[in-house]
């Protein structure tokens, strides 16, 4: 049996889940949509009074796209696992030949095929809607779309960990950790507009790289080579320490017998 | 006997949680083909002597070997060859049994799971509610598909924790019946954990008696129940628990 098979088997299980709960993808497509509606509104509204908006039209529709990809990764990537939580079903996936690693392979994998379900049909509808394109930043979009999964990714592993340690009492963390982030993301404004030492702060968010570079094709039609690697750098150390903080836990639950009682 | 005549070697097994001993200083082994009950009340560490076979718990000390494998460092190695089912450990509730079956059908590489799922749904008749969400069976239900789970790779050695607590005396019967063939078809190895002494006096070949985390007896049911004087299994359990083991032995002790 290869990993391969035993990670497909987990991703089928996770499919299964959604085909059979229409809640929940209705929940994957409306905030998204939502967003970008609202977002959309803003633009139109700020574009009559601000030179900066009108010289960008969609910076704010972008954005709040780009903004989605990560937190759809992230929570999609943690709520996956907390199924498992809710289940009780850890203690029976763990003596299953399933590996911790093979485990996170499948929570990638879902969270991608989740953020795209989410975030394509409301990129699309933004076409007819506000005549703005988010693929007309062509391969740059692909470059920020990669960095902002992986540290969903990598915020996701940092999640887990307290899952597994401290079971259903932080599962509110999936939802709250990642706007921890959000006011030094820049994703709205640039980095420079806030106080000094919170800049210093700003830039060691691979977000706020993103977002700079983002406003940086639509304003000056440049792509920023030096943000794009800060992002890869920083979150590969996001990765890599996410993945520890996971192993860590892992080790731990095993340890004090938390992979039985996970759930309770 | 050496080591390689037994399926599972566990020797100086000890398991302290946060200064109190769960599983203290335990060794036995079991022989291929066997049934082996492990027993004690609440607490005494059944459980958790488990949950270290399985892996899913890390020793404090000792070495258990299941399958010539050390469980601690190599438990990977034996996984696909073993299995384990409770009424205590749960199925995704809102996949149906069908859908669960195949997600671990896959999980244990079986190879033909088609054929391999619809045989354990004749076996454990769980046709009339493939379909059905988990969590919408009743426990009863529910513990037949945890067995069907359980046997889905056809396992060598196979670990249970009460697996027919929640059954009618009709369908405890029926599945101890289907355990039976399954182990009598392959030769499989049972260890389990068990508070239905009947169960235990009709499937275990062997009984490891524990209390306060350690192995306090061992032996065949016919002789438990000849070395504690007592009438059934139901008794010695009895004798165990409430620790009149001692004070038997000591009033046989001739003067």
């Amino acid at each position: 049996m290869t990993a391969y098979g035993r990670i497909s088997a987990l991703i089928l299980r996770y499919l299964y889940l959604l085909r059979s709960s229409w809640p929940r993808l209705i929940e994957m497509l409306y905030w998204p949509i939502m967003q970008m509606i609202i977002w959309g509104f803003i633009s139109r509204h700020l574009a009559s009074s601000s030179v900066w908006v009108a010289s960008a039209a969609g910076v704010f529709i972008a954005a709040v796209l780009l903004w989605d990809v990560l937190f759809r990764a992230q929570i999609s990537f943690s709520l996956s696992f907390l199924e498992e939580v809710w289940s009780r079903n850890l203690a029976t996936l763990f003596i299953s030949p399933l590996r911790p690693h093979e485990l996170v392979a499948a929570l990638i994998s879902i969270s991608l095929i989740r953020t795209l379900v989410g975030i394509i049909p409301a990129a699309l509808l933004a076409i007819p809607l506000y005549h703005y394109s988010i693929f007309e930043l062509g391969l740059p979009l692909l470059a920020f779309f990669v960095n902002l999964l992986v540290l969903g990714w990598a915020i996701g592993l940092f999640v887990i960990a307290l899952l597994l340690r401290f079971g259903q009492g932080a599962e509110s963390l999936c939802w709250v950790t990642i706007f921890m982030m959000a006011p030094i993301s820049a994703i709205y404004y640039p980095v420079d507009i806030l106080p000094d030492w919170l800049q210093t702060i700003a830039w060691m968010a691979p977000p706020a790289y993103v977002f700079e570079g983002m406003r940086a094709v639509m304003f000056e039609g440049v792509f920023r080579f030096d943000l794009f690697v800060g992002a890869i750098a920083l979150n590969l150390v996001y990765l890599v320490l996410g993945g520890c903080a996971f192993l860590y836990s892992f080790h731990v639950a095993r340890r004090r017998g938390l992979l039985l009682n996970v759930g309770e | 006997m050496t080591d390689t005549d037994f399926i599972i070697t566990v020797s100086g097994l000890t398991k302290i949680f946060d200064g109190i001993t769960a599983v203290d200083n335990t060794s036995f082994s079991i022989r291929p083909g066997t049934t082996t009950g492990l027993l004690g009340g609440n607490g005494a560490g059944k459980t958790t002597t488990i949950a270290m076979l399985l892996g899913l718990l890390t020793p404090t000390q000792g070495q258990i070997r299941i399958l010539g494998e050390d469980m601690v460092r190599n438990r990977h190695r034996v996984l696909e060859r073993l299995n384990f089912s409770s009424p205590y450990v749960d199925l995704p509730k809102r996949l149906s049994v069908r859908e669960n079956l195949n997600v671990y059908a896959r999980l244990y590489g079986v190879l033909d799971s088609r054929a391999r799922i619809a045989a354990l749904t004749e076996d454990f008749a769980l046709g009339a509610f493939l379909a059905k969400p988990y969590g919408d069976l009743s426990s009863g239900q529910k513990t037949r598909v945890l067995l069907a789970k359980a046997l889905l790779n056809k396992p060598t050695v196979l670990l249970m924790d009460e697996p027919t607590a929640s059954l009618d005396p009709e369908t405890a019967d029926w599945v101890r019946a289907r355990l039976e063939t399954y182990q009598a078809q392959t030769g499989a190895t049972y260890f389990l954990a068990s508070h239905n002494m009947a169960e235990v006096e009709r499937l275990c070949d062997d009984v490891l008696m524990m209390r306060a985390g350690a192995l306090v007896d061992q032996g065949s049911p016919t002789q438990l129940i000849e070395r504690h004087g007592r009438r059934d299994m139901e008794e010695v359990f009895l004798a165990v628990a409430r620790g009149e083991t001692a004070k038997f032995q000591q009033s046989k002790t001739p003067s």
